[in-house]
């Protein structure tokens, strides 16, 4: 993937910096404003560029970047008024005993009624919404599955067993063609969209880049990696009844089985991740460490909220009859979305 | 080091979850009653225990839906009354 437009101050000094090549400096950086941290563009993308150094960097940019003292300084800084936004909005979790995990943690994740991303998909969505939807979660899911691998070394016992349980299946079993990160590249082909891996950076929103910002925020931190487990119980908890609506909102637009396969596949797989995850996983890693019990809720509350807001900014701007995506910026048809329907069973 | 001989898949386990489906595990082939091969597609399954899954035999979540109780234990049997009267 290749650096990003900035968009402010700060993501300004880090995408130059590191085109430049010039060492960040923090003192030099703009003051980081007191916007909410959530949604500001700006601070976002500069997490999210300075996470993907982790990942699978950029084309443009000298990989030692990665470890840079400077950048880790300031990344630092930006997390700082993450976390606590984060903690602000998600407010203190109780701690619980380790067999009143999975309870509490499936009450965080309960549908509720009222506007859902997954109804308007299943009934009413267009097909460009549904392409906008797609490219929304193409910066998680063409990755899918790799920021709760990096808990792995990070847990032990029966929580690192029933993590690696769920992520051998994310992965396909190890074959290529079942890896869900494919499975999700093939719906993107399917609605002619490019599947090359951050092609559409630029057109995601702050409340997007937040929810791959926090996984890596968790993931990247062994001091928050009970969190990171509560985070994939609550995705995984949340899923298999959207995924269906997805799926049935795809068909209903033309998808054939090949287009949907991500989705129904995650009907599936993710009715038994949930289990795995919230009894296996997470109640497992509270029976040996109870001090981490508000961490896993934390994590799980998180990802809830963030998920929620993410979901509300497609919903709210189509409502308003405007694109959910940032308008495309330069020259060029990079990042410009198809604009044809899609043919009935021409997807395979 | 030694090479040993490639594992045997453990023997299947079953194992229900709370309020939720029967995890299967291990060596287990999923079967029509006229010995048809179902697909399980994974390693670790889940099957639907609460009948209202639309993609039985597995589980799709919809247990959750319908708050549907099951313990993760054999379900103790005591005398009910109410049993009683309908039997
Ligand atoms: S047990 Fe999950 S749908 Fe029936
Ligand atoms: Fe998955
Ligand atoms: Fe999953």
């Amino acid at each position: 993937m290749r650096l990003p437009e900035a968009r402010g101050d700060l993501s300004a000094a880090v995408i130059e910096g590191l085109r430049s090549g010039q060492a960040v400096e923090v003192a030099h950086l703009p003051k980081l404003r007191d916007t909410d941290p959530l949604a500001d563009e700006d601070l976002q993308l500069a997490l999210t560029v300075c996470y993907e150094l982790h990942y699978s960097g950029f084309e443009d940019v000298d990989d030692r970047w990665e470890w840079h003292p400077g950048l880790l300084a300031l990344r630092a800084e930006m997390e700082q008024l993450f976390e606590r936004a984060l903690r602000a909005l998600t407010g203190p979790q109780p701690a619980v005993g380790a067999a009143e995990i999975p309870a509490a943690l499936t009450a965080l994740t309960a549908e509720h009624d009222g506007p859902s991303l997954g109804r308007h998909i299943q009934s009413h969505a267009t097909i460009e919404q549904f392409r906008e939807f797609v490219v929304h979660r193409s910066l998680y899911q063409l990755k899918e599955a790799d920021p709760h691998t990096f808990a792995i070394p990070r847990l032990a016992g029966r929580a690192k067993a029933a993590l690696i349980e769920i992520q051998i299946d994310e992965y396909g079993s190890g074959r290529l063609p079942r890896m869900h990160a494919e499975l999700f590249r093939t719906t993107m082909s399917c609605l002619g969209l490019n599947t090359e891996y951050g092609a559409y950076l630029d057109r995601l929103p702050a409340t997007t880049l937040a929810v791959t910002n926090m996984l890596s925020m968790f993931a990247l931190h062994r001091r928050l990696r009970a969190a990171l487990t509560g985070q994939l119980a609550a995705f995984e908890m949340g899923s298999s009844l959207p995924n269906s609506r997805y799926a049935n909102g795809l068909r209903r637009l033309g998808g054939d089985s090949r287009a949907t396969l991500f989705y129904d596949e995650h009907v599936e797989a993710d009715a038994v991740h949930e289990q795995i995850a919230a009894h296996d996983m997470c109640g497992s890693l509270v029976a040996e460490h109870p001090e981490l019990s508000a961490d896993v809720l934390f994590g799980a509350a998180a990802s809830e909220a963030l998920g929620g807001r993410a979901s509300a900014h497609l919903l709210d701007s189509w409502a308003a009859g405007a694109s959910s995506l940032r308008p495309v910026t330069g020259p060029g048809s990079a990042g410009r979305l198809p604009e044809t329907q899609l043919p009935a069973g021409v997807a395979s | 080091m030694t090479h040993e001989p490639a594992q045997e898949r453990r023997a299947a386990t079953v194992t229900p979850y709370e309020d939720g489906p029967l995890l299967l595990r291990g060596d287990f082939e999923i079967v029509t009653p006229d010995g048809e091969h179902i697909d399980a597609g994974r390693p670790t399954v889940a099957l639907c225990r609460c009948g209202r899954s639309r993609i039985k035999p597995f589980c799709d979540g919809t247990h959750k839906l319908i708050g549907f109780r099951a313990p993760a234990d054999r379900q103790p049997t005591r005398p009910d009354p109410s049993d009683a009267e309908q039997l």
